[in-house]
């Protein structure tokens, strides 16, 4: 199912269970999932601050593509890669919106 | 003399990332190939509720992201959702590892309610006739399905935990299938290791190698078509590998396990290693032992390591293999792991898994505590057997 690429207007979100947290003693984001901590990056962690239930990802590249005023295909790009990255292991919840 | 320069070391102060709190030793099942030590922890000497929320304290103090609640069967506690309560209020990540034999709706609302966030459930076949003889719990099959569809009825994320072996390698399609079917996340398809229960009966549990082959044939196929939908991971059998795991991620580098007495540990296993002593979250603080006691010191990084351990490429990728495994089979804790090649017990290992795989499997052992003394565990390896 994840194998398809992403749609613009899939609704994508983190599962409840899949946790953006502070971690105080590395000083840093991690993201905790089942058996998993995951390190993102500046931008990773940007990205999943922007995605939230009944938000699509067009919605996201749109509203970061305004506040980094870059290219929508440049952050469309970046936001692809790293959310199909995430459902590919199963951490992103993906629902099939309408175009 | 290496005690001694090793005494001097300076503190570790990379942080731990995961606990794995084994809260107590009891459990309905008997599993041949439990990784419990054969001395199994009495329920009068376990850590207190209070005891479990100071080590959580201290364990999210130290940097600990991830607490894997476990035993024995970590449900046989009634304190069980303060646990995890408090383990949830911390922000540490709240993982159930289980036999669900003991669970029922209602216990799984109260775990969820308290902030429990991912059930990892054992499955020991795809067959209850198979699985049932194996767990030697009567019935235990048919309960395991049913919570694990309660699980996923709450909205919890599953992982299905499936130990394979000799045994019940011919039903590992059927597991993969059984794991979708249950809505599972994640399948955990490992090996037995050879430690404790399962050295014991190691000749009952050894696959041949073709049984690992098509293994891992399936799991390969499956992991592909299933990508996005039931996430794979796999385990391989040390006895038939020709580079040592690096255990742990290497010794005290990345988790510890506190036992249900409160024992600190860099693996579950490490209490077969008689020259270390590992203290306890009763006397010390959680940080003196994990950065500077002796235990963890002892086998941390590389410098510790042996020829030809110390002058191999791979030395920082396996950190030469598992000290316990070492322990058992060469009986030096500091030896290389035999399941290196370059070991000179490699050998003998790798006849030792033919010749086990290739006769009858005698009865289990089951996991029990016992009265009487064990009987001794299959002997070590001596490089004259390797010809």
């Amino acid at each position: 199912m994840s194998l398809d690429a992403l749609a613009e207007t899939d609704r994508v979100a983190l599962p409840a269970w899949v946790r953006l947290h502070f971690d105080r003693v590395r000083d840093r984001w991690v993201l905790l999932a089942p058996e998993r901590v995951l390190f993102p990056c500046a931008t990773s962690v940007t990205i999943l601050e922007h995605v939230g239930p009944g938000r699509s990802l067009g919605e996201v590249v749109t509203v970061l593509a305004q506040e980094f005023e870059a290219p929508r295909e440049t952050i469309s790009a970046d936001v692809r890669q790293m959310l199909q990255g995430l459902a590919d292991q199963g951490f992103l919840a993906v629902e099939a919106g309408h175009g | 003399m290496a005690e001694l320069f090793l005494g001097r070391r300076d503190p570790w102060t990379e942080p731990p990332m995961g606990l794995l709190a084994e809260l107590t030793h009891r459990c309905p099942l008997q599993c041949p190939y439990c990784s419990n030590p054969l001395e199994l922890e009495r329920v009068n000497g376990e850590l207190a509720t209070a005891d479990w929320r100071r080590v959580l304290d201290e364990a999210a103090d130290l940097g600990v992201l991830q607490v894997h609640l476990s035993g024995g069967e970590p449900t046989a506690r009634g304190d069980l959702e303060e646990i995890v309560a408090h383990a949830r209020g911390l922000g540490l990540y709240t993982n159930l590892i289980t036999a669900g034999v003991l669970l029922d709706e209602r216990r799984i609302a109260r775990l969820q309610t308290a902030g429990l966030e991912h059930v990892q459930l054992s499955l020991q076949a795809a067959e209850a006739a198979t699985a049932d003889r194996v767990g030697g719990y009567r019935e235990g099959h048919g309960k395991k399905l049913v919570v694990a569809r309660l699980v996923r009825a709450a909205g919890l994320p599953l992982t299905i935990n499936a130990v394979v072996h000799r045994q019940n390698l011919d039903q590992l399609e059927a597991m993969v299938g059984l794991a979708l079917e249950l809505g599972a996340h994640r399948l955990e398809v490992a090996h037995v290791q050879y430690y404790g229960w399962a050295l014991r009966n190691r000749a009952a549990l050894m696959p041949t190698r073709e049984q690992l082959e098509a293994a891992t044939e399936i799991v390969e196929r499956s992991r592909c078509e299933l990508r996005g939908r039931l996430a794979i991971d796999y385990v391989i059998p040390d006895y038939w590998a020709k580079r040592p795991k690096p255990c742990m991620g290497g010794w005290g580098s990345t988790i510890f396990n506190v036992t249900p007495q409160g024992k600190v540990m860099p693996c579950h296993a490490a209490a077969s290693i008689p020259s270390l002593e590992f203290a306890s979250v009763r006397d010390h603080s959680l940080r003196w032992i994990w950065q500077e006691s002796p235990a963890f010191q002892r086998f941390r990084g590389t410098d510790w390591l042996p020829d030809p351990c110390r002058s191999c490429a791979l030395k920082e990728v396996d950190f030469g293999g598992c000290r316990c495994q070492a322990m058992a089979l060469a009986g030096d804790a500091a030896a290389t792991d035999p399941a290196c090649e370059l070991s000179p017990l490699h050998a003998a290992m790798f006849d030792v898994a033919r010749a086990e795989s290739a006769a009858p499997p005698p009865e289990f052992v089951y996991r029990r505590p016992r009265r009487e003394a064990p009987a001794p565990l299959p002997g070590r390896l001596t490089a004259e057997v390797a010809s």
